[in-house]
């Protein structure tokens, strides 16, 4: 097999499996607010986090471009302080990743929160049972169809990610240079034969992804009627 | 001693309702909070346990504020000594009976206190199954046990045997009583079954529409005149049927139905649903309906 054709998958997986283990770590906290809160600020974040869905990922991509070069005061600190470079790196195409995946993580989450019974956390609390303890035992344990959902949702979405990806990290091989973006880079040289190999790769394991998450829910549907 | 003065705004279906409530219950004993829905009994037992807050009033018990409006002291529910049983009973449903008594107490007591819970409450066998395997009588006792483990100041029960059918219902009023003997938890009840507020509590508060009505004994708040009486019971009317001049009402009390005669004018307040006290002063019974 082609070791460009390797590396490339293999680092399109890992990006999207470390984007993904993030975006859980975040996403719980943020959706818990979100599924809970009465905050007023709260249909602001709620913006923000859906934005992705519906902005260009270009848009997303040349921000963040901007905003991480080293020539702009933000990008500058982040190097000069951390010896961190957001663009054109492996670093900045998780970040990029990370907010562009972000609604397909807090989305599943926070339905999730939200479709557990008001009175369990009710109950919880009379038993003087902290916050965190009813998160970890009684919440997370509940919603396990919600988090299954946001972790493939996001893996996904990451691995079909071009627009951001191509913004921000460029197209290096090994370093930024994700499946998707090996496609549009094949076909543009003219090369169907390799084009056609990601394509068909990146087409299967989204379905064979997907069909899974469909299965192992309607197994968890089937339990909780049961 | 519980010591509970409060007040809250409820917008209601008709319309705003001020639910107002001075009380003091003491040590150990057993409270039924009566009255029609919608009259502010689940309301008034979340305000207790912390899970909504009054708009003004104090709840002090044995001596520790728990809540104060003028001093801004409102503890949240996990500070307050309190177990609670919810309509539904809220019971885990990701851990098992066990767990779900055991969650809340420390890892070093939680195999003694809960393994004697599981048998006071006869869940020995059902230890380690999940609440979705349980019948609705197994639950309960379940959402009892739980409530209990940590040995609260005051017991809170919201309506917790309206899901069950009548034959359980008794069985686990029987239950309840028991429990009740043996660890004396002050205790606050709501219901709206009349029969369940004679046979488990001592005094009752009547609410209606955020107001307390009426409130005593069971016996002094439902009947309306003090006669002195041989013995009494009260049930339901399940059955008139005319035979001559007279009717022969059949009441259900407790599990068993009484055959008892009444006149054609005593026949004008009674029929089929209606509460009422059966009661013999010397030879000659007594039918009358029971207020609501």
């Amino acid at each position: 097999m082609n070791p460009d054709f390797t590396q490339t998958m293999i680092l399109t997986f890992q990006v999207a499996g470390i984007t993904t283990i993030i975006l859980l770590v975040l996403g719980i906290p943020l959706s818990y607010w979100l599924a809970y809160t009465s905050n007023r600020a709260k249909a602001v974040v709620e913006t923000l986090v859906s934005m992705p869905l519906v902005l260009p990922p270009t848009v997303l991509g040349f921000y963040l471009l901007v905003f991480f070069s080293p020539v702009n005061p933000v990008g500058g600190w982040l190097d000069s302080w951390f010896n961190l470079r957001l663009v054109f790196s492996f670093e900045g195409v998780i970040v990029g990743s990370v907010l562009f995946s972000l609604p397909f993580m807090i989305h599943p989450l926070q339905s999730g929160f939200g479709a557990i019974p008001a009175n369990l956390r009710e109950a919880a609390a009379t038993l003087g049972i902290s916050r965190v303890k009813t998160l970890f035992t009684i919440l997370l344990p509940n919603m396990k169809p919600g988090i299954l959902a946001g972790c493939v949702l996001s893996f996904a979405h990451t691995v079909g990610e071009f627009g951001v990806v191509l913004m921000v990290g460029g197209n290096i091989p090994g370093v930024t240079r994700m499946a998707s973006i090996a496609i549009y880079d094949r076909v543009e040289a003219l090369d169907y034969a390799t084009a056609h190999q990601y394509a068909f790769v990146l087409f299967a394991i989204t379905f064979a992804i997907l069909l899974l998450v469909y299965m192992v829910n309607r197994r968890f549907a089937r339990m909780e009627l049961a | 001693m519980i010591e509970v003065n409060v007040s809250k705004r409820l917008h209601t279906a008709e319309g705003p309702m001020d639910l107002v409530f001075n009380g003091i219950i003491e040590q150990g004993e057993f409270i039924t909070l009566f009255g029609p829905s919608g009259a502010g009994k689940t309301t008034l037992l979340r305000m207790v346990a912390g899970l909504t807050t009054p708009d003004a009033g104090t709840i002090v018990v044995n001596g520790q504020t728990w809540f104060d409006s003028t001093s801004r002291i409102n503890l949240s529910p996990r500070r307050r000594s309190i177990g609670m049983v919810f309509q539904d009973y809220a019971l885990f449903p990701n851990l098992t009976v066990a767990e779900n008594i055991g969650l809340a107490l420390p890892r070093e007591k939680r195999g003694v206190i809960a393994g004697e819970l599981l048998e006071v409450a006869g869940l020995q066998e059902l230890a380690g199954r999940k609440p979705d395997k349980l019948s609705g009588g197994q639950r309960q006792r379940v959402a009892l046990a739980r409530a209990l483990a940590l040995k609260p100041a005051i017991l809170l029960l919201d309506e917790p045997l309206s899901a069950l059918d009548l034959q359980m219902r008794l069985k686990l009023q029987d239950e309840l009583l028991r429990l009740h003997q043996r660890y004396q938890p002050t205790t606050l009840l709501v219901s709206h079954d009349l029969s369940e507020v004679f046979r488990l509590s001592r005094r009752v508060f009547v609410l209606d529409r955020g107001e307390v009505t009426r409130s005593g004994s069971p016996t002094e708040v439902f009947s309306q005149s003090n006669i002195s009486n041989k013995f009494r019971f009260n049930g339901e009317v399940v059955h008139i049927k005319a035979s001559g001049i007279v009717y022969i009402v059949h009441v259900l009390v407790g599990q068993d139905v009484v055959q008892v005669i009444a006149s054609k004018r005593e026949m004008a307040n009674l029929k089929v649903g209606k509460r009422v006290l059966i009661a013999s002063k010397a030879f000659n019974p007594l039918i009358m309906p029971l207020d609501e």
